[in-house]
């Protein structure tokens, strides 16, 4: 696996995401895929000890998006927009693969001033049937804490 | 002089309305601050975030930084984060432990018990340098109420347990979730900024007539994830029967038969089946110790307190502590914890956890909704010149018990604030 193949499908995944095509993002999970979003003043946490502020397992991902198209997601109806620059893509482990990548994600919203997250994600990916697939996806914030971030009620 | 009202309580009309103005105006704030904030019991923390001799965590107050800490002795401690030399935060860390408390600036150093230690160059201070009148200072009174410390600017106020009156009662249940009755606050702090009037956060953190619409998704999950959710009864507008009560003091709460599963202690398949025989077990010794009866308070409620002004103890879907700091008339600042009992185990730590994540918190299925509520509501009082009054006279003309969907707990709330601002 290359770095270019797995900087591909981040970009790949990114750009699902900014265009809220969250069906075709669901397909890039595998079937047991987990998404976590740390507090951000525990950022090396274990969900099962310690207070996140998403822990999904792929029951919960599936439930999000479901939410997510519902528009009584008030939180996100209207939808935020979203663009993700993802940069420093990094190989950091062969088997399983894990990879580390920078992402800063814009978000507008409304007539709100831009939100900007900040931080970095860890992916852990498999091949299966010649495909790449998530079997977990982190993304962890920089900012001390979320202060006027406010929520994640868009998928990071 | 004006004398348009802020509260217009008119209980033989039956009317009982809000004026917007105090939800916008920053003279309204700026008094709030004097009236309320400095003068009322404020959360600071709870004695598990700080465990060991030296340990400490910062946070900010009413606008003023404090220190949380233990002391040589261990005991509980509180400070204000400032040093006596020339006003330097001293402890700029968020949280750890620490054999003395250096300020950087000019090398003022303070022990663990909030003494003055040692001044570099302290022999050019004239002979009336008393070091012992110097130390940290503590705010003028702390307390606590069952590991709950509580702070008070005005040496003059009640003692806590006078202050909290029957919020305790309700304190007490959820303590109950524990065999010895003691709870920690677990790893990981939820700390998160809403645009928005901090009295919209208090009315929406127990107002449940906004469950069914703003909730609607959450709901639906739940359903969708095999939780029954029964047609309301005539009348009523959610699931299940639930009380508001005025607890007295501004303090007030929802008391809520529950639907919707507790860690303590009811399943719903979102927590798998592996969980089901430790939830039983849970179930168990919570009615061994504490009766049949008392064990269906503690195991088939939910109940969210607010504790005046700022404190909200949620105890549903998990159990949350909730706090915020008004920082503007149209901001402030959340921070957000859970607590579980010292014994859990960690299969119903896991549970209790992964159960707070389905409805509390900024990435969570339902307080998303809420903060956007609060947010909408806030940008529409934009027009509080022209529309000025918003009714809070729901179940005013009904006899007897006061539904959750009702009002009256949340005119307590106003009803205290009111003669507050006008003491």
């Amino acid at each position: 696996m290359s770095r270019a193949e797995v900087e591909d499908f981040l970009f790949h995944e990114a750009s699902l995401l900014d265009a809220w095509n969250l069906d075709e993002w669901l397909q890039l999970l595998s079937d047991d895929a987990t998404y976590r979003v740390p507090s951000n003043d525990q950022p090396q946490s274990d969900p099962k000890s310690a207070l996140f502020t998403i822990a999904d397992d792929i029951r919960r991902i599936r439930a999000r998006v479901t939410r997510l198209q519902d528009p009584h997601a008030h939180a996100e109806s209207p939808r935020s927009r979203t663009r993700r620059m993802i940069s420093n893509v990094r190989i950091v482990e062969e088997k399983p693969l894990v990879v580390e990548a920078n992402f800063v994600i814009y978000r507008f919203r409304g007539n709100e001033d831009v939100r900007q997250y900040v931080g970095r994600y860890r992916h852990t990916l498999e091949k299966r049937d010649g495909k790449l697939k998530i079997k977990s996806r982190e993304a962890i914030l920089d900012a001390m804490e979320l202060a006027s971030l406010g929520t994640v009620s868009f998928i990071l | 002089m004006s004398v348009t009202p802020l509260v217009l309580n008119e209980p033989q009309a039956l009317r009982f309305e809000i004026n917007r103005a105090a939800l916008v105006d920053q003279k309204i704030f700026d008094t709030e601050r004097e009236k309320i904030f400095e003068r009322c019991w404020l959360y600071v923390g709870h004695e598990s975030e700080v465990r060991e001799p030296g340990d400490f965590r910062t946070r900010t107050i009413c606008g003023r930084p404090i220190l949380f800490c233990r002391d040589t002795a261990n005991a509980l401690r509180v400070f204000l984060n400032t040093c006596r030399h020339r006003g330097t935060v001293v402890c700029r860390e968020a949280a750890g432990n620490a054999e003395r408390y250096t300020c950087f600036y000019h090398g003022w150093t303070y022990d663990r018990d909030g003494k003055l230690y040692a001044v570099p160059g302290q022999s050019a201070y004239p002979p009336s340098f008393d070091k012992t009148r110097l130390g940290l200072q503590p705010p003028p009174k702390v307390d606590n109420y069952r590991g709950f410390v509580f702070l008070n600017f005005d040496a003059g106020a009640p003692a806590l347990k006078e202050y909290l009156g029957r919020a305790t009662e309700y304190i007490d249940l959820v303590l109950d979730q524990s065999p010895s009755g003691r709870m920690e606050v677990i790893h990981g702090t939820q700390e998160y900024d809403i645009r928005a009037n901090w009295k919209l956060l208090v009315e929406n953190s127990f107002d449940d007539y906004h469950l069914i619409t703003t909730h609607a998704t959450w709901l639906d999950y739940l359903k969708s994830s095999g939780v029954e959710i029964k047609r309301p009864e005539k009348g009523h507008v959610l699931p299940s029967h639930g009380l508001g009560k005025d607890l007295g003091g501004g303090h007030g709460t929802t008391d809520n038969v529950n639907f919707r599963g507790r860690p303590v202690a009811a399943w719903i398949p979102i927590y798998g089946d592996a969980a089901k025989p430790e939830l039983d077990r849970i179930r168990s010794e919570v009615t061994a110790r504490l009766g049949a009866e008392r064990a269906k308070r503690v195991c088939d409620t939910n109940r969210n307190l607010l504790i005046f002004p700022n404190l909200v103890l949620l105890d549903g879907s998990s159990v949350s502590v909730r706090s915020f700091q008004p920082t503007a008339p149209d901001r402030m600042r959340v921070r957000a914890w859970a607590l579980g009992p010292v014994e859990e185990t960690p299969l119903a730590r896991q549970v209790r956890l992964d159960s707070f994540l389905t409805f509390y918190g900024p990435g969570g299925f339902a307080t998303p909704d809420d903060i956007e509520a609060l947010e909408s509501v806030q940008t529409g009082l934009g027009t509080y010149k022209e529309v000025q009054w918003s009714p809070l006279s729901r179940g005013m003309a009904k006899e007897g018990d006061q539904l959750n969907t009702d009002e009256a707990h949340l005119r307590a709330f106003w009803v205290q604030w009111d003669k507050l601002m006008r003491s």
